[in-house]
């Protein structure tokens, strides 16, 4: 349609010519704080609770289900294809169902099941974000519709900052056609700045730190 | 000043649930944002707006070659770019892709470029249902209204509002709490994102190096929107190129700050392409569509250009004491506030309305808050100075003309100040306050200005005089 013609306007606008060379770029603005692994769980685990989020310190792999199993308490739960979900023996757990490759199975279940239970590539400690790229491991679907979410992160994911993942990770785009940055539970105040939570993703949200 | 201009801020002036409703929102977002950029918790806060505008400038002053890159790398991850030159063009694409796929429902996450472009009337027009998902755009849906503030789109309405709106349009009982509210919204919203075909989503940013899509969010539903419906449609403006991913570390912590005070929003999804090989989910189809709409024509003025540095956080609006007394439905345009002062103007030509460059005191706070430093009373000084030199064309505003041209001659002669200030005391009653508005000069033009306004009585003397006898 109006490829050459917004284009052109572009151009004659700034008074560029087509392949004009482009003078150099600010350098980007990267700043990683040092930080040890154990501050960096402390203050991930604040910010995560700052935002009404429950986080969890599993010492071991057995413990990190037995959370698990207190959050699911007995209800159903879909969970992703995360390594890590299923050396934990989460996958295992009564109720909960996983293994789909299939989209429509995945999201029939997804909207149906009360608890989803994922994996996380990376952590952020300053904001307690998680990061999750869309993958065969992890759908996009399951830290998204259920109304009760539960992330499984490994302690060595958890990054300092926003900073650190972009070093780590120049052009996610390169790795996948999702990658998404989750800070605390679904809210909204758009009704006289009241704040609610769950308005379309899940309400509640726990972190198992393993 | 228009008729209309002036009677709507009438309205809201003369409203008071309203200018409490607005008075309060601003009220708490502006102090949000103070707190989430004190230097104990945002040392770095002013570097990042340096950076963030240096960034921006460098982007639209090459914004073609960005364009290009963006579209290249869109095109490497299987997506498309499509540009628009108006509205007509992108509410077109979208009808005839919708054709193609014969789809009849569109979920949409909120986006002001949508609202720009009226792309829900016009799809609605042809018996496409197209279902706003934010809470706040959702509700003024129903409400056929406009949004009220760039991000808080449903700030006028208060829970007894909604819940008539719910009643009348959903048939459900009357519910006046806020959480059972947002829940009634949720149901029927999920539902809609389970059957819609086509997903419709806006843009915070464009990233060139990898042709992704950034959208920031709290509720979830622009990650549904963009992630449940088999085919996702971003609808952006040119200017919202960036060159590098990494340049998100500057600004995503200061949308969020600015905006509502988060240090990150609660979803932040990099989208760059459908879904791929492995993926379990996400869309078979992926567009971009990039609009114009007169956004080249903005792009030719040197001075004016950085307007097009906004990312839509909404602080200037938060921070106007104009904003906060007339609101936003007084704007003759989706876009409100200071930005909206200076968007308007160079969108739909200065003649549209005349009153709005105006209606600024100046004081500085747009630009004080400004997360990219966009010189807005510059560019309101300089709208002024274009809306005159129209109305000088038209022949209009003689009288003014005249009375600065006797002004400035004045002004320039010592004597000729001195006598018309004995003469202008002399005139005074030497005690009551209010005398300006018993004046002989209170007629015409003036009535309307000293109506508002009063001066001291003049002193017996004058500066000059007490100079002369010291």
């Amino acid at each position: 349609m109006s490829h050459e013609t917004v284009l052109h306007k572009v151009r004659t606008a700034l008074g560029r010519t087509a392949a004009q060379s482009v003078e150099a770029l600010p350098p980007a603005r990267l700043l990683v704080p040092e930080m040890d692994v154990e501050a960096r769980i402390r203050s991930f685990c604040e910010r995560v609770e700052a935002l009404a989020g429950k986080t969890h310190r599993a010492h071991s792999a057995q413990d990190a289900r037995d959370y698990a199993s207190r959050v699911i308490a007995g209800r159903t739960a879909i969970a992703s294809n995360a390594t890590i979900l299923s050396e934990c023996g989460i996958t295992s757990l009564p109720g909960v169902q996983a293994g789909f490759t299939d989209r429509d199975e995945l999201r029939a279940l997804c909207s149906s099941a009360a608890c989803g239970i994922t994996g996380a590539d990376y952590a952020l400690a300053d904001t307690g974000t998680l990061v999750l790229l869309s993958s065969l491991h992890e759908a996009r679907l399951i830290s998204l519709l259920p109304p009760v979410y539960i992330a499984v992160v490994e302690r060595n994911r958890l990054l300092t900052g926003l900073d650190e993942l972009l070093t780590i990770l120049p052009r996610p785009a390169e790795q996948t056609s999702s990658m998404v940055l989750i800070t605390g539970p679904s809210r909204t105040a758009d009704i006289e700045q009241i704040l609610v939570r769950g308005v379309h993703g899940p309400g509640e949200i726990h972190v198992v730190v393993v | 000043m228009s008729a209309a201009f002036d009677e709507k801020i009438h309205e809201t002036l003369t409203d008071p649930k309203l200018q409490l409703a607005i008075y309060k929102a601003t009220g708490r977002l502006v102090e949000e944002r103070r707190k989430s950029i004190e230097p104990d918790v945002c040392p770095d806060y002013q570097e990042l707006r340096t950076h963030a505008h240096a960034i921006k400038r460098h982007t639209i002053e090459h914004l073609d070659h960005y364009l290009e890159e963006f579209t290249r790398q869109v095109e490497a991850h299987g997506g498309q770019v499509i540009f628009s030159k108006d509205a007509e063009e992108a509410s077109d694409f979208v009808l005839s892709l919708a054709k193609e796929r014969r789809a009849h429902l569109i979920v949409k996450s909120k986006s002001m470029t949508t609202e720009e472009i009226d792309l829900s009337e016009r799809l609605e027009h042809h018996q496409l249902e197209s279902v706003e998902t934010d809470l706040g755009e959702y509700i003024i849906q129903l409400a056929h209204e406009r949004p009220y503030h760039i991000v808080a789109p449903a700030l006028h309405k208060t829970r007894e509002q909604v819940a008539d709106l719910l009643t009348e349009r959903l048939g459900v009982p009357r519910e006046t709490v806020i959480e059972k509210q947002t829940m009634i919204a949720r149901a029927v919203l999920r539902e809609k994102f389970l059957a819609a075909d086509i997903g419709i989503s806006g843009a915070n940013f464009l990233v060139a190096d990898s042709g992704t899509v950034v959208i920031v969010e709290n509720e979830g539903n622009a990650r549904l929107t963009t992630s449940a419906p088999r085919i996702h449609i971003a609808v952006a403006g040119i200017e919202k190129l960036i060159p590098r991913a990494q340049d998100l570390a500057v600004f995503l912590k200061l949308l969020g700050r600015s905006a509502t005070g988060q240090r990150l929003t609660v979803y932040t999804s990099f989208l760059s392409g459908p879904k791929r090989g492995d993926e379990i989910d996400g869309p078979d189809e992926f567009y971009v569509v990039l609009l114009d709409n007169g956004r080249t024509k903005l792009l030719a003025d040197r001075g004016k250009r950085q307007s097009l540095y906004c990312i839509r956080c909404g602080a200037c609006l938060n921070h106007c004491p104009v904003y906060r007394k007339i609101g936003g439905h007084s704007f003759p345009w989706v876009y409100s506030g200071p930005i909206g002062a200076i968007l308007i103007p160079q969108f739909l030509g200065v003649r549209h309305e005349p009153g709005l460059p105006f209606a600024s005191s100046l004081c500085g706070a747009c630009a004080e808050v400004c997360p990219v430093k966009i010189d807005i009373p510059r560019i309101l000084l300089e709208l002024r100075s274009e809306v005159k030199k129209a109305e000088a064309r038209e022949g209009a505003g003689r009288l003014e003309r005249l009375a600065f041209r006797i002004w400035a001659w004045v002004m320039r002669h010592p004597r000729i100040y001195e006598m018309a200030g004995m003469a202008a005391a002399s005139l005074a009653p030497s005690e009551s306050a209010g005398w300006v508005r018993h004046a002989p000069f209170n007629v015409g033009p003036l009535r309307a200005w000293l109506s508002q306004r009063d001066l001291p009585p003049p002193a017996a003397k004058s500066f000059r005089q007490l100079w002369r006898e010291r």
